[in-house]
């Protein structure tokens, strides 16, 4: 019961993390690969804030502040001026933007690691004498009114509508007047903001903080995005949660658990075999 | 002074010239005909028109301004629409998703419904279906959508780039007894077509390309009446 919670806390994390991946491929047709730092810079932000301010609430606000500058930042900055360049440009420049986060981390911070407290907030038993901790149902809750909001947005307003619209056709949209730069620009607005509150959600799990931080779990909610069908943001939620509770239950499990990662990626091969295209992914439709 | 006026645009695709200078105008309320046959550069010219693709050389004057460097998305608030080759409607969306987004750059919440309302009482089948997604319609009921769409946004001149594509010779006169309905009701229209019979007997003008070039131009019944027209496009 416990490792199913602890799971759903993790794949809430990673469904976040992954929406973030899914959302800028979809619309920007482009893998960030520093989106994973994104995390890490909004770790280390909370870290700062934290101790200067010492109550965290406001360093995650700071944090949602400074993740969503900095993902417009780097967008506008290294991004942009890519557009309509060759996509293993981009993806060296994403690559390239990830090293350049994780070394200015490096120089203001250190390379060892600090601690975070985000503060204990205790525990509650349920039924059946399990106790679970206020953080964790704190994330979960957190991570299903994010989604469900997310979602929302999306289909029922007209800016997520063209958000669809971009990530189907974007010549097509931009003769509906929408401004494509714009939507992008909002994609990753809202991605780096995601990034945030799941770094909190982590700092919440593992009080610590690297500069490295953000590679593993953005490689791990890469996988989650590539499982559900990149691109797809249903998918993303259901790839992470799936990851998420894959892991804890390896982890779990003494003779497994030293192959929690492989386990991990093994699933990633086993779905791309059966369908290549992830759980929820599309087939790509050939334009006319 | 006509609505949209081109002058000597050119267009380049690397090192291949598609467009080699062409000046063309539409005045208001006229249909204008750009017809040619495979690869003159019909699509070339649309795309290039409104800025989907880079122009190497032209100017356009729409509507008295200069838009020639005006961005894509800015030109639907001036008053121009265009219904791409291929339909290109969001096929995930729904039909009425893909209505609204037509009417995307509009603020006034009521005409938006009202011309919303327009569109399904043209054509019904829209609003029987508004709720499907829009890339399980038929090719027809397609062009039908892509076609209400443009004029969701409540343009000045549409800009059509083959309507009549793939489609049977019902919807095809469906589909051009539309063009002369929405013209009769003051919008502008530049149609592209192959289908070179059915767009001159309805334009009031037409222009004719040729590999880049503008070949000959002329009143759309005269034209028709055209032998060397008749022989390249009319077959025979
Ligand atoms: N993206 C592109 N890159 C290179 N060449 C292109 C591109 N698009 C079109 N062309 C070339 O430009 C020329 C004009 O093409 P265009 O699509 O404008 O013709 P069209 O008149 O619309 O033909 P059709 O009736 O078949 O639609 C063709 O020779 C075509 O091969
Ligand atoms: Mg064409």
């Amino acid at each position: 019961m416990n490792t199913l919670i602890n799971g759903l806390c993790l794949g809430g994390i990673y469904a976040l993390i992954a929406l973030g991946y899914t959302m800028v491929y979809g619309i920007a047709k482009m893998l960030n690969f520093a989106h994973g730092d994104i995390i890490m810079v909004g770790a280390y932000t909370i870290f700062s804030t934290l101790a200067l301010m010492g109550h965290p609430i406001p360093a995650v606000i700071v944090a949602v502040v400074v993740c969503t500058v900095l993902g417009l930042l780097t967008e506008r900055v290294a991004y942009r001026p890519l557009r309509g360049a060759s996509p293993l440009a981009v993806l060296i420049t994403a690559i390239g933007v990830s090293y350049l986060l994780q070394s200015i981390a490096q120089l203001i911070y250190g390379s060892k690691s600090q601690s975070v407290s985000m503060g204990n907030l205790g525990s509650v038993t349920l039924f059946n004498n399990v106790s679970v901790s206020i953080s964790s149902i704190l994330t979960l809750g957190l991570c299903l009114i994010i989604m469900v909001a997310l979602t929302l947005f999306v289909k029922k307003t007209k800016v997520g509508c063209a958000m669809l619209a971009v990530s189907e056709d974007r010549a097509a949209a931009q003769l509906m007047g929408i401004n494509v730069n714009g939507i992008i620009t909002l994609t990753f607005a809202i991605g780096s903001a995601l990034a945030a509150f799941a770094s909190t959600f982590y700092l919440m799990q593992i009080p610590s903080v690297t500069p490295t931080l953000g590679s593993m779990p953005g490689i791990k909610a890469f996988t989650a995005a590539v499982i559900g069908g990149i691109g797809s943001i249903p998918g993303a939620m259901i790839g992470g949660i799936l990851l998420g509770v894959i892991e804890k239950f390896a982890l779990s499990v003494p003779v497994l658990a030293p192959y929690t990662t492989a386990i991990e990626f093994g699933l990633l091969i086993v779905i791309l075999l059966f369908r290549p295209t992830g759980l929820l992914g599309k087939k790509r439709r050939e334009k006319v | 002074m006509a609505l949209l006026e081109v002058e000597n645009l050119a267009v380049s695709y690397g090192l291949i010239q598609a467009i080699k200078g062409i000046s063309f105008e539409v005045n208001e309320g006229e249909i204008v005909a750009l017809i040619g046959a495979n690869g003159a550069g019909k699509t070339t010219t649309m795309h290039a028109l409104c800025n989907l693709i880079p122009k190497q050389a032209g100017k356009v004057t729409f509507d008295g301004k200069d838009v020639t460097g005006v961005a894509a998305h800015k030109l639907v608030p001036m008053g121009i629409a265009q219904v791409p080759e291929g339909r290109r409607i969001f096929q995930e969306l729904t039909v009425a998703e893909n209505l609204r987004l037509g009417s995307y750059t509009r603020k006034n919440k009521k005409e938006i419904e009202e011309s919303l309302e327009k569109m399904y009482e043209r054509f019904p089948i829209l609003k029987e279906r508004s709720k499907q997604i829009a890339g399980t319609l038929s090719g027809g009921e397609q062009q039908m959508l892509a076609m209400s769409r443009a004029l969701m946004s409540h343009p000045k001149l549409l800009l059509l780039d083959e309507p009549s594509m793939g489609l049977s010779p019902l919807y095809v006169n469906t589909i051009f007894d539309m063009i002369k309905q929405v013209n009769s009701e003051e919008t502008t229209v530049l149609l592209v077509e192959q289908n070179a019979k059915k767009a001159l007997a309805i334009a009031d003008r037409a222009y004719v390309l040729e590999i880049g070039k503008i070949a000959k131009s002329g009143k759309g019944a005269e034209l028709l009446e055209d032998d060397s027209i008749r022989r390249a496009y009319l077959g025979g």
